[in-house]
């Protein structure tokens, strides 16, 4: 019963909590701009005002561009689920390997591609390619950070992962330090933040995410922005129970999870925080300078993986 | 039952049906139809007949062997099908099946333009020479039926030969392969001069005795023999050319199953032929498959040749598949024996998975060519809505060779990376370097494959008609969708089934040489796959299903939701400007952003052409930008090669000097050398 319990929670919170965390990232960026900000609830405001909107869909536009964003939602969902949020003690054996959960992304990276070249306008494509070369020159940084963590704890599973660096004593930490410079950098491009995308802007020049999504109106632009929402709050999942596990139930009783629990809010406020302060300190890279930037990270858990012992 | 379907007189049967084709087709030249259908139809019925005999070897575990008389010494028309034998034929005679059902239909538009009978006749003489190649096992007859399917193959690729570039490709392609064909018959010699026997049994058991420097050519010619047409970097340069130029469905069977049987016969040397191998070969093959994935998709991804553009991604796969062979060989040299069978399952997983998702693109592609006539993706835009099936069959292929979950190239990359894994955990650093770069060109080359398949399918099905002919295409004809059916359903079943799927694998790699003994991989409950003692779990039917599940549930939420909502069509937004087809994404757009980040590599050339309203060049009426790349293997490798090569032959003219009095004073020469040096070394 305290499983199935645990599992509805687990499914059901990124989902959930995703738009407050978009809103707090803004909120606080206000606040460091000197302006008061939106709500940290108006994400949810947004949604529901997308939900009850009519949509125009693009004549030019095929079932691909109807689908995909059913698609991208489900994609965050199944990460979600398995992602360890709270507790290391839901194994997920069947979708939690860590290879899993980077090509469920690219899944939907994918998806959001095809959708943007669509509806055949000048700003969808350009969004879509650009958006391609960030997400294939990722990859490589992304998946060779979490290749050193599976070498520390000798497992592939991310709760398995979670738990066992929980427990690391200090002196293993070097690797698993250096692999979280390179897991940070490939976090910032892959949920569209500075320097890589501005996430807040129509910026002709700028965007990736959101001239992808600009033919999208009503539900399916709401299931689009969710979506990302949804993604942004399980890098930050991952950031947090990966590299940063203390404090992660071991458990599936009530006091460590409802510990564990206020323990990831927070987590997750902070990381909030610190990408609000980036994005609001340095300024937007030009799209050539990127790969440079992410090259970095590749060589960066490059080394951290070949100081594993 | 299978000892009815596992006796030799089934197999010679089998390759009776090809030999009918092949002969019949021609004969039935003078209408096209009657050879259309005589020649792909005795296709269909050998293929099934011969998977049927490959799939009932498999299961049964024995190795049938046979051999059918020869009058010459050393040459024996002897075959033997191990398991490693039969799960190659049986992957040749699948695509065979279905490219032979999509030629029913995909043929017809050579009616009346080209010979269907010698169409016929070379189609059938390629797929049987195949099977033989993966199944002779006796050096000379395998080098027999290897030039057979040289030449058939080098006949299907100049088939349209009205066109100068495919007789160009052709004539390519018949020099590397012939290239590739000297570096194998030297690596048989030298098998030959160490075991005394051209039989690969009797070669196998004499092995051990020769000595390593023996053993380190052996292997050198093969790789170079059998990489030639297997197609990795730098020995590639026929395959982008000589694969487009062939029929769409010989293309699918060039690309997904031909260049196989130079792994084939590397696994074969390798682990069948000549056991305890040295650390470096693994380490060699490791360096060439990451360097030759990466390469393959990067060039790939600057191509707008459709078939062209698959043809470079055939490169790329071939570089994973050697990934896995190589950690296999790493791991088979360390003596970890279980290991090794899990590298070789992976790679003979993307074998099979390449086999299925590249025919399947190739079928697709020759279905896009025939409703366009072109090959230029920039020619194409929004088939989706006109040849709806095929966009789903495409999208299907191309989410595959993309590796995205639930598909079957998923689930082979990710056993490729786990042996990759393993490797990084147990040596020392040259070793460990060289892994971890074999895992960041891994997932790079999978990212950059996504990214190609998203202009490719982009550019090619999305938005709207760029041309002419794309705004008038049509869907295909009934069979050719059938095979595109067929193999877009193989897709998603071994990704579903692939812990099945992988037991069975595990059982060919497990019986080879060197890799005895149990394999790493295991699949228990819900098919959930554990590697190397629960290192990794994955479970493909729940991810599908999970995946399903979400999309249901949110469908059905959002439709719950917002039933009373509308949803209204209008046009793009357009900016104020007339929305032309001039305003989407093209090929060299989408890929500009790559290619310029990896100028170092891959040494673009872009040309800019803009036509001016006024003479004064200040209102430009259209411009163009051609990308293209330098050929740096024909600058720096082939070019100089070729150079030597007429200066020795310019060296060689002044022996012959045409006169026949010369030559009989050579031939007298060579036979009084010839009898001093015999009659210094044979004892008296």
């Amino acid at each position: 019963m305290t499983s199935a319990l645990t599992w509805t929670l687990q499914i059901l919170l990124i989902p959930l909590l995703s738009p407050f965390f978009i809103g707090l990232t803004k909120r606080i960026k206000a606040r460091l701009q000197n302006r008061t900000g939106a709500s940290s609830f108006q994400p949810y405001r947004d949604l529901w005002k997308l939900l009850h909107k009519d949509e125009i869909v693009s004549e030019d536009a095929s079932w691909l561009f109807m689908i995909a964003p059913y698609l991208i939602f489900a994609t965050t969902l199944v990460i979600g689920a398995s992602v360890p949020l709270f507790s290391t003690a839901l194994t997920n054996s069947y979708s939690g390997d860590f290879l899993v959960v980077v090509y469920l992304v690219a899944l939907g990276t994918f998806m959001l591609a095809l959708a943007g070249i669509d509806a055949g306008g000048a700003f969808g494509g350009f969004g879509s390619s650009r958006e391609m070369l960030v997400a294939a020159l990722t990859e490589g940084g992304l998946i060779l950070s979490l290749v050193t963590l599976a070498l520390v704890s000798r497992s592939t599973n991310l709760a398995a992962i979670s738990s066992s660096i929980a427990s690391l004593p200090l002196s293993g930490y070097l690797p698993v330090g250096l692999a979280f410079i390179g897991f940070s950098i490939a976090m910032l491009a892959e949920t569209c933040r500075y320097p890589f995308d501005n996430p807040s802007t129509h910026l002709e020049l700028t965007m990736i995410h959101e001239a992808m999504i600009i033919e999208y109106s009503g539900k399916r632009l709401a299931l689009m922005e969710w979506g990302a929402a949804n993604k942004y709050l399980i890098f930050i999942a991952l950031g947090a129970n990966l590299f940063l596990p203390r404090g992660i139930a071991g458990s599936l009783e009530a006091a460590p999870l409802a510990l564990a629990l206020v323990m990831f809010l927070v987590k997750a406020g902070a990381f909030c925080a610190a990408i609000a302060i980036i994005e609001s300190s340095i300024a937007k890279l030009r799209i050539f300078r990127l790969p440079d930037l992410l090259f970095t990270s590749f060589v960066i858990s490059a080394i951290a993986a070949g100081l594993v012992r | 039952m299978t000892d009815f379907l596992t006796s030799p007189g089934v197999f010679y049967a089998i390759l009776a049906v090809f030999a009918i084709g092949a002969a019949g087709a021609p004969a039935l030249g003078r209408s096209n139809r009657a050879a259309n259908f005589w020649g792909n139809g005795l296709a269909i019925a050998g293929s099934l007949a011969g998977l049927a005999f490959s799939g009932a070897v498999l299961i049964d575990g024995r190795t049938p062997a046979f051999s059918a008389d020869s009058t010459l010494p050393l040459l024996s028309f002897s075959f033997r099908l191990d398991r490693l034998s039969a799960f190659f034929m049986a992957v040749i005679c699948f695509v065979a099946l279905l490219c032979s059902v999509y030629a029913l239909g995909y043929v017809r538009h050579y009616y009346g333009k080209y010979s269907l009978g010698l169409l016929g006749f070379f189609y059938n003489i390629f797929i049987a020479s195949m099977i033989v190649v993966a199944t002779a096992h006796n050096a000379l007859f395998f080098l027999i039926a290897w030039e057979v399917m040289s030449l058939a193959s080098y006949f299907l690729v100049v088939y349209e030969h009205r066109e100068s570039a495919n007789v160009r490709a052709g004539s390519l392609y018949l020099v590397m392969t012939h290239a590739g064909t000297a570096f194998i018959i030297f690596s048989f010699l030298l098998m030959h001069q160490a075991t005394g026997s051209f039989d690969f049994e009797a070669i196998a058991g004499g092995m051990a005795q020769a000595s390593p420097l023996a053993r380190n050519a052996i292997f050198v010619s093969a790789l170079i023999g059998f990489g030639m047409k297997a197609g990795f970097i730098p020995l590639h340069i026929w395959l982008p050319s000589a694969h487009p130029a062939a029929p769409s469905h010989v293309s699918a069977l060039m690309s997904g199953v031909m260049i196989k049987t130079g792994i084939y016969m590397l696994i074969r040397i390798c682990f069948g032929i000549m056991p305890a191998v040295s650390l470096w070969w693994g380490l060699l093959i490791i360096a060439i498959g990451a360097v030759s994935s990466l390469l393959g998709v990067l060039y790939a991804l600057s191509e707008h040749d459709l078939k062209k553009l698959l043809a470079y991604h055939s490169i790329e796969n071939i570089g994973i598949i050697l990934l896995g062979l190589g950690s296999a060989l790493v791991f088979s040299s360390l003596g970890m024996d279980s290991l090794a069978a899990l590298a070789l399952a992976a790679a003979l997983f993307h074998t099979v998975n390449h086999a299925t998702f590249k025919a399947l693109l190739f079928l697709g592609a020759g279905s896009v060519i025939a409703a366009t006539h072109t090959r230029n993706i920039e020619k194409y835009g929004g088939l989706i809505k006109r040849m709806p099936q095929t966009a789903l069959f495409f999208l299907i292929g191309s989410m595959a060779i993309s590796a995205l979950p639930p598909l079957n190239g998923f689930f082979s990359e990710w056993l490729t990376f786990q042996a990759l894994f393993q490797g990084v955990n147990a040596f020392d650093v040259t070793t460990k370097i060289v892994f971890i770069l074999a895992i960041g060109s891994l997932a790079f080359t999978s990212g950059l494959a996504a990214a190609c398949f998203v202009k490719a399918f982009g550019v090619t099905f999305l938005a709207r008609p760029r041309s002419n002919d794309a705004s008038q295409a049509k869907e295909s004809e009934i069979f050719p969708r059938l095979a595109m059916a067929g193999l877009a359903a193989a897709v998603i079943g071994l990704g579903l089934f692939s812990g099945r799927f992988l037991r069975l694998l595990s059982g060919v790699a497990g019986s080879l040489a060197n890799t005895h003994n149990a394999a790493a991989a295991d699949a228990a409950g819900f098919s959930s796959v554990s590697v190397q003692n629960g290192f990794a779990q994955i479970s493909m039917p729940a991810v599908f299903i999970a995946l399903g599940l979400a999309a249901a549930a949110i469908a059905m939420a959002v439709f719950l939701w917002t039933r009373r909502r509308r949803v209204l069509t209008g046009p793009t937004w357009d900016c104020g400007a007339a929305l032309t087809p001039r305003m989407e994404i093209t090929a060299t757009g989408f890929s500009r952003s790559i290619i310029t980040v990896s100028r170092r590599v891959l040494r673009p050339r872009s040309e800019t052409e803009i036509e001016y309203h006024d003479a004064n060049r200040y209102f430009p009426k259209a411009g163009e930008v051609t990308m293209g790349l330098h050929d740096i293997y024909r600058t720096y490798i082939y070019r100089p090669l070729q150079d030597l090569t007429t200066v020795v032959a310019g060296l060689m003219t002044r022996v012959q000097s045409g006169n026949i009095n010369a030559y009989i004073l050579y031939i007298l020469l060579t036979l009084i050398g010839l009898l001093f040096f015999l009659g210094s070394s044979i004892p008296s």
